[in-house]
């Protein structure tokens, strides 16, 4: 077989790789459940000026505490009029936006760390003992401390969630470069003389996406989940922002006489975590289901 | 088994201080003069310069940092510049409550979690199952200040059967159990949900193993091979999610304590950060991060008393 055949071979196998895992993704009816809602959300993120005629922050006091199903107002309007769809749609994008930038931040890091660790010994115990110091803080304690640091906004939560992912996305890409490096094909590369950086970019990082991209997903719900608990704490969003867990603690000092000020946002919340989660779970199993996340 | 255990306390030791560095230097570079603060907007520059030198902010980073690891192990972690209260006192008077909410949901995470992972294993694909992974899907989903304001609507507000929050009676009272229900739920849910998905999952490899097939064909009646076969040797993994879930119950009380407004760690954090509190936040995420470490270390040595077969490196 010629070298050309050979490549050749190899990409029709990687193909059949991930067409076999669509396929088995597309079995798993909890993962499309949650893709469809995933899908419904980013539509909502993108398009939310076109999905509604309100102003998410202008208010309206005349029409104050609308219940649901009102005229004009489906999900009714809070204390200050606001129309309540119209936040939950804005709020959509900026749960995304600060999910995205958040786990992105966090798996750049990760990222490169847990190559440097896997793939040079001398750095690894280094940088093993800094991701065991941040392991020794509860997640949500890391991101307070963060904020403390750099003051509350929704960009902090997101550098705060960011760094909280860090560790977690450390160990794994480490623990799949250990495993890798060994490989034949690696030390062939490293026989033909090439460089570290790219064994490291081209050949190890690929054969490491599997875990890589089933954590982004499942990150992505506790990202948004831990942006809305910290906007509720009055750590991130502040008002009048439409962000899902501002709503919330806004909305609690209504719940005597407008309850679904409190229950809508969280529904939107569940969902949406609930969403990532079950793709997540079902990129595990179509990807390797002895994957250890 | 005593050297491992030594061994660990000697790397707690390490990781104490390094966490301690941590969140020293943490609050050492945020930004804003803690002398301006303690001064108030009337202080002169003299005042505040004065201040400075009489907290000894203008030493060396180190120096500043050994000093405050020498306080802390003496239990003088500052004062606060809000209240000019001793840090210590302060978490000490909250740091109670803190921890019974924390115990009260591990035991009812625990106590769901197990029995549903229980009944869905040993029930696989029944509705039983359907309905216990279901609810521990929603479970991990949602958001716990959420289903808190949930259910003071529903039992407090509407029902009317339990407070809406605080906590100020003794757990033993009828109406300190009554103020626990709520905040324990609230909390523990998460948590429960996790422990019955790793409960189903961990029962269920256990049950299929030979010996438990072995055991059967021996006549060895269903309970028994529950109890002392299976149990046992699934708990293993158990144990694992159930000591990390303690720290995420220990980070979740903060957000608890603000939803059933609780006077414990949490709120004090909150509102030190609030207010840039900087001496009240260190002692608080300092206690609150030693909890957690201590607790892992704890959950290390129940495995290898559960099965001697662990052995750490």
């Amino acid at each position: 077989m010629t070298a050309a055949e050979t490549v050749k071979l190899k990409e029709k196998k990687k193909e059949k790789y991930w067409v076999a895992t669509v396929k088995k993704l597309f079995r798993n009816k909890l993962a499309i459940i949650g893709l469809v809602i995933v899908m419904i959300q980013i539509v909502m993120a993108v398009f939310a000026p076109l999905m509604t005629s309100y102003d998410p922050v202008k208010q309206d006091l005349v029409n104050s505490e609308m219940p649901l199903f009102s005229e004009g107002h489906w999900l009714g309007t809070d204390n200050y009029g606001r129309d309540v769809w119209t936040r939950i749609v804005f709020g959509a994008r900026i749960s995304l936006v600060v999910g995205i930038t958040a786990v992105s931040l966090g798996l750049l890091g990760g990222i490169v760390l847990g190559l440097l660790a896997g793939y040079y010994r001398r750095l690894d115990a280094v940088i093993m003992r800094i991701v065991d110091l941040l392991f020794s803080f509860p997640g949500i304690l890391l991101a307070m401390l963060i904020i403390a640091i750099l003051g509350t906004s929704l960009v902090n939560v997101a550098i705060a969630i960011s760094i909280w992912s860090v560790p977690t996305c450390a160990r794994i890409v480490r623990g799949s470069v250990l495993s890798i490096k060994e490989k034949e094909y690696i030390m062939a590369m490293r026989s033909m003389g090439a460089s570290d950086l790219r064994i490291m970019v081209r050949h190890i990082l690929p054969n490491a996406s599997a875990p890589i991209i089933v954590f982004a997903t499942m990150r992505m719900a506790t990202a948004i989940l831990s942006t809305a608990s910290l906007s509720y704490l009055g750590l991130g969003a502040q008002p009048p922002t439409p962000e899902w867990g501002a709503m919330i603690s806004q909305g609690q000092d209504f719940m005597w006489s407008s309850p679904h000020l409190t229950i809508v946002p969280g529904i939107a919340i569940m969902l949406t975590v609930f969403a990532f989660n079950v793709l997540g779970d079902g990129l595990r199993d179509a990807l390797d289901p002895n994957m250890d996340i | 088994m005593i050297a491992l255990i030594i061994r660990r306390f000697l790397q707690l030791v390490f990781l104490l201080f390094g966490i301690s560095f941590l969140v020293f230097s943490s609050m050492y570079i945020a930004p804003g003069d803690p002398a301006a603060v303690i001064g108030g907007p009337t202080a002169t520059e003299s005042d505040i310069s004065a201040i400075r030198a009489n907290l000894g902010l203008d030493d060396p980073f180190l120096v500043q940092y050994a000093r405050y690891v020498g306080n802390a192990v003496q239990g003088d972690f500052g004062y606060s510049y809000q209240t000019t209260q001793p840090v210590a006192d302060a978490i000490t008077v909250r740091f109670p409550n803190t921890l019974k909410l924390a115990i009260a949901s591990m035991v009812v995470a625990v106590i769901i979690g197990i029995i549903t992972g229980l009944i869905s294993a040993l029930r696989q694909n029944s509705w039983l199952d359907v309905s216990a992974t279901t609810f521990a899907l929603a479970g991990i989903s949602i958001p716990n200040f959420w289903l808190g304001a949930i259910l003071i609507l529903i039992f407090s507000v509407n029902l009317q059967w339990l407070p809406v929050g605080g906590m100020s009676n003794p757990f033993y009272t009828v109406e300190g159990l009554k103020e626990l229900v709520l905040p324990a739920i609230t909390l523990g849910t998460g948590s429960a949900a996790m422990i019955a998905r790793m409960a189903r999952s961990s029962m269920l490899e256990v049950i299929r193993a030979d010996y438990v097939r072995t055991a059967r064909a021996k006549g060895v009646r269903e309970k028994n091979i529950i109890w002392i076969h299976t149990l046992k040797n699934a708990m293993i993994p158990i144990i694992t999610v159930i000591g990390l879930n303690f720290g995420f119950l220990l980070g979740g009380t903060i957000i608890t304590e603000k939803v059933f407004a609780i006077n414990g760690v949490g709120r004090l954090m909150i509102d030190a950060i609030a207010a840039r509190d900087f001496p009240m936040v260190q002692g608080s995420v300092l206690l609150v991060a030693t909890l957690f470490v201590l607790v892992n270390l704890l959950v290390d040595i129940v495995y290898t008393y559960i099965d001697p077969r662990i052995k750490y490196d």
